[in-house]
């Protein structure tokens, strides 16, 4: 039953992306219903009443807030097929530290770039790129982090990929230059069909970060 | 059996090192506590958390997991025993929530409420502290979070029923009081008077005696 799974989100958000990619994973159908953040919907409110953001995962009427959370709830429902997350507690362990600390890290950095201007800018730049190659670093020579398949970390991480444009054209700078194992591995997580079916045009994401800065009152 | 060699690189007196001090009790498991100086890291401690270099970190047969609530997630898969997240996905998903809720929002905010001297930083955290205490008091339905019995939520929370109240006297601030928040502090009282969580609590004095003189320090600095 389609209305079933519910997903109010935001098409731009790279945490609502997470869901989608682990929607997708799964082969879930499921109810899309984009939001408008400006102006939240008494649904979203209703739904996610402590932190009224995106993405809210909706089963049978139920709300599960926080992507994260959402992402590790769809392995455990509907965890008769493509696991996302490992089965040795030590290697779940592991993913649940990294997936966390892209949540620390990423957007924060990825914001002080695009917020941002002169030496504030200049050390955002360099801290997100050290994040990244931090990343790579933990990445290996394995195709990706999940191991052979795409698991939690990857789903985690590589939504930020479609925001990369956009942060790279406010920030003056070229993240393939200064990690290019890391634009190698979310060009390959980019074959699987739920990743390309889901990450946004670059260039769309771009414009919406524009305006998004407008309303904000950022410079 | 296989031989375990359990160790927790930690220090008396965090919050984070206690919930996973209360986590190893729980499941009966024995390790070797490994007191760390956080003004002089260990090499230890270097090599088992490069990435945040900071306490509690789990050595479990020579493969170290970071960050408390992983710990605790960890240990509960790991082994046997008392469960502490529940069994239903929908609750586990609440319980992830909740915990996480108390580490964005409240602690962190209560913390900065205390350890700033900017006027307006410390207006703005306790507003925020207050709000998110006022959404764990109304989240607060029975005994414990976890229900009857006390659980995750429980046991991250143990940073708001032991610390804020310790830290806020520091300051002479009232964030977490009686009045305010009647329900969350019978719970606070409720869960600290557990044994096997009594069992873990560090001695007030000298933990409130330390972070008097790194307030006092703070202020000092600032004149």
């Amino acid at each position: 039953m389609e209305n079933e799974v519910v997903l109010l989100d935001l098409w731009a958000s790279m945490f609502g992306m997470r869901v989608r990619i682990a929607l997708a994973e799964k082969g879930i159908k499921y109810e899309y219903i984009e939001q408008d953040i400006w102006n939240k919907s008494d649904l979203l409110l209703q739904m996610n009443p402590v932190h009224k953001k995106v993405p809210v995962l909706i089963h049978k009427g139920k709300p599960i807030c926080e992507s994260l959370i959402a992402v590790q709830y769809i392995d455990e429902v509907w965890n008769d097929r493509s696991p996302l997350l490992p089965s040795d507690p030590y290697q779940k362990s592991q993913a649940r530290f990294w997936a966390d600390y892209v949540d620390k890290k990423i957007y924060d950095l990825a914001k002080k770039v695009w917020a941002r201007k002169g030496e504030e800018q200049e050390a955002g730049k360099k801290e997100f790129i050290e994040a990244l190659q931090l990343l790579e670093a933990e990445l290996g020579d394995k195709p990706f982090f999940g191991g052979d398949k795409l698991g939690f970390v990857d789903i985690s991480l590589v939504t930020f990929y479609s925001w990369f444009y956009a942060v790279e054209t406010i920030g003056n700078f070229s993240i393939e230059s200064e990690c290019p194992k890391f634009i190698s591995w979310a060009k390959r997580c980019l074959q699987k069909e739920s990743v390309a079916n889901t990450l946004p045009n670059s260039e769309r994401v771009y414009e919406f970060l524009l305006d998004a800065k407008k309303r904000l009152g950022i410079e | 059996m296989a031989q375990e060699d359990v160790k927790l690189l930690g220090v008396v007196g965090s919050p984070f090192v206690c919930r996973v001090q209360i986590a190893l009790k729980l499941k009966g498991v024995e390790y070797k506590f490994v007191t760390q100086d956080l003004q002089n890291k260990s090499e230890e401690l270097l090599k088992y958390n490069p990435i945040h270099k900071k306490v509690p970190v789990l050595v479990h047969n020579e493969r170290p997991i970071n960050e408390s609530l992983v710990i605790v997630e960890y240990i509960d898969e790991a082994w046997k025993g008392k469960s502490i997240l529940p069994a239903d996905p929908y609750q586990r998903a609440l319980a992830r929530f909740w915990a996480k809720f108390i580490d964005d929002k409240v602690f962190g905010a209560a913390w900065k409420s205390v350890f700033t001297v900017n006027e307006e930083e410390r207006e703005k955290n306790v507003k925020e502290t207050h709000e998110g205490l006022q959404f764990l008091e109304d989240e607060l339905k029975g005994k414990f979070f976890g229900g009857e019995e006390y659980g995750l939520v429980d046991i991250a929370a143990v940073n708001i029923a032991f610390w804020v109240p310790l830290v806020q006297e520091v300051a002479g601030l009232q964030l977490f009081t009686n009045d305010k928040f009647p329900k969350l502090y019978k719970w606070s009282q409720e869960f600290l008077s557990q044994p096997t969580i009594k069992e873990c609590l560090p001695p007030r004095d000298p933990i409130f005696s330390f972070f008097k003189a790194r307030y006092e320090s703070l202020l000092a600095s600032a004149k």
